[in-house]
């Protein structure tokens, strides 16, 4: 059945994203090697060091296996951000007062975009997911398809995100900047590198406010099993799926939100 | 001009603003259907925020305009399926086909699956670009790049084709031909935007625009007829000093150019022995000539067309 007019716009720009991205040799290795590098980096040089998550002895914990699901958002993170710097190019390079000035509803090239970007994402975590054994994390169709959820809700919001910010910049240098500022801490500050209860009590507030901590909190709990020694502390499954859900609802209305008005910068 | 059914672009009174910089002030102008209609300025002039009204990309700020009947500011969501859009800078991906550019191109405008397929052979073909369709358009020259924005713009069979300098980047044989290839399409109205006195000489209508306002409008026959017989301008050192006893002397009203003095009238080149003799060494060069567009643009505004027109 053919598509509708709409539809079919927001299928042609997610289209057009998973292409580019594929064609781009460079980018495909380093999107894929760089967490994976990271990854096993560092769990190999904090090979001895030990979480503690409260009272509970994590000693049989590796630090690789800990950072498996940190690298998992990491990826998530990453590849939303460079995906969605694309807009950016788009609006400099000229290709996007084409689309602006088309029939196509404004929220449909949000919608694109943000479908591109988060494709490109849940691809690469996907691919990711194959090392599972490797970190000793137990993957079972129950767990996997769970995690699958999740990175779906967070790609979704991350490249949500990503967009808005985006659509309102005027260089990828300014992009940059905000990355390093907001985007980087968001991760780091959400559970995948240290766990939550062991930070410092400012730390700690700032964690419990950002919303990839739930995140996380989801995709460890989606991994393990809400009954598991690695999810204690952590917040509730209602909880966290609950905050996810709602990051990625509200990063697609501020997406859809910020492409609404039409000004001077859409024919520059 | 005539009815409704006759005007493809109907403008009144629009003003476009940056801020504090006016743009455009107060345009007015009609477009026939079927016609190729230039708007003619140097840079600065204000043709571009115009195009960019007219396409849809900036929103109307003042005045009103009406496309095909339709309202630009209220309906602009019928208005869009009806245009066809060439930027000056490309719009194109770089990293896909020409025919990959031109698929999405349709997909946006609704267009998919066999027709869609159909309408990008033929638009290729019209266009010159029946063997380009692989071609990544990174590897294109600029002047096949050019066809293939136009392609893209033609492909959903706009009734308005929207030029912003299309002539950039083409060398003369390939302006020649662009033109000659959007003459010989049927029904189509043509609306662009020209820096080149030439390209807007072989449009059926010329607005021509300075600091943003209307300085002339019409058919370029009219417009060069408007200054009748012939235009003598003598370029000399102190055009100021030199216009007042010229004038006195010959019965004349030169006009002070830059760093000459122009002369419009019936039977100028009688005038050219007799003030070679009168003026002597004070004149550096005589030049005689059928006036042109360009006369028309220095009547009007008392500057040459680049002159004092900043670029933007």
């Amino acid at each position: 059945m053919p598509l509708g007019p709409t539809r079919l716009a927001i299928y042609s720009l997610w289209r057009r994203e998973v292409v580019r991205f594929l064609r781009d040799r460079t980018r495909v290795m380093s999107s894929l090697g760089q967490p994976i590098i990271f990854w096993v980096l560092l769990g190999a040089a904090l090979r001895n060091a030990s979480v503690t998550v409260g009272d509970t002895d994590m000693s049989a914990t590796t630090y690789g296996e800990f950072f498996f699901a940190g690298t998992l958002t990491m990826i998530i993170l990453f590849t939303s951000i460079f995906a969605t710097i694309t807009v950016i190019e788009d609006r400099m390079q000229g290709f996007l007062q084409g689309v602006l000035v088309s029939p196509v509803p404004r929220s449909a090239i949000a919608l694109g975009k943000i479908g591109g970007g988060a494709t490109l994402a849940l691809g690469q975590a996907l691919v990711f997911m194959c090392l599972a054994p490797l970190a000793g994390v137990p993957l079972t169709l129950n767990s996997f398809v769970l995690a699958f959820a999740v990175l779906v809700m967070l790609s979704l919001a991350l490249t949500g995100l990503g967009f808005s910010i985006a659509w309102l910049m005027d260089s990828t240098a300014g992009y940059h900047g905000i990355m390093m500022v907001l985007l980087l801490p968001m991760w780091l500050l959400s559970g995948s590198m240290f766990p939550v209860q062991g930070a410092h009590a400012i730390l700690r507030v700032v964690m419990q406010l950002n919303p990839m901590t739930y995140a996380l909190a989801a995709l460890r709990q989606a991994l393990y099993g809400v009954e598991s020694t690695q999810v204690q502390g952590l917040p509730s499954p209602v909880l966290a799926w609950g905050v996810t859900a709602g990051f990625m609802l509200a990063m697609f209305a501020l997406g859809a939100f910020v492409v609404r008005r039409r000004t001077v910068r859409d024919a520059t | 001009m005539g009815s409704t059914a006759e005007v493809a672009v109907a403008a009144r009174d629009v003003s476009f603003r940056y801020g504090d910089n006016v743009a455009c002030d107060a345009v007015s102008f009609e477009v026939a259907r079927g016609t190729v209609h230039a708007f003619l300025g140097p840079n600065g002039s204000g043709k571009s925020t115009l195009f960019k009204i007219l396409s849809t990309a900036y929103p109307l700020q003042s005045g009103e305009v009406t496309i095909f009947g339709l309202d630009l500011a209220r309906d602009v969501r019928l208005v869009r399926p009806t245009l066809g859009v060439v930027f000056q800078s490309p719009a194109l991906d770089v990293k896909l086909s020409v025919r990959e550019n031109l698929v999405h191109g349709g997909h946006l405008y609704g267009m998919s699956g066999a027709t869609l397929e159909a309408r990008i052979d033929e638009t290729l073909h019209q266009a010159g670009l029946a063997d380009r369709g692989k071609d990544r358009v990174a590897d294109l020259s600029g002047g096949l790049r050019r066809r293939t924005e136009l392609a893209k713009g033609l492909l959903p069979k706009p009734r308005l084709l929207l030029l912003d300098e299309p002539s950039t980047g083409l060398d003369p044989g390939a302006r020649i031909d662009l033109w000659r290839f959007l003459r010989s399409l049927d029904q189509l109205t043509v609306l662009c935007t020209t820096h080149l006195m030439d390209e807007a000489e072989d449009a059926d209508r010329v607005t021509i625009l300075r600091d943003g306002r209307v300085v002339a409008d019409g058919t370029p026959p009219d417009l060069v007829r408007e200054i009748g017989g012939l235009v003598l301008e003598l370029t000399c050192a102190d055009p100021q000093a030199l216009g007042p006893r010229v004038a006195e002397r010959f019965g004349v009203t030169p006009q002070v150019v830059d760093r000459a003095l122009r002369i419009e009238r019936d039977g100028a080149h009688e005038l050219v022995a007799p003030l070679m003799e009168f003026l002597g060494d004070e004149v550096g060069r005589v030049s005689l000539s059928h006036p042109s567009l360009e006369d028309v643009y220095i009547r009007k505004t008392g500057h040459r067309f680049w002159v004092g027109d900043p670029e933007n």
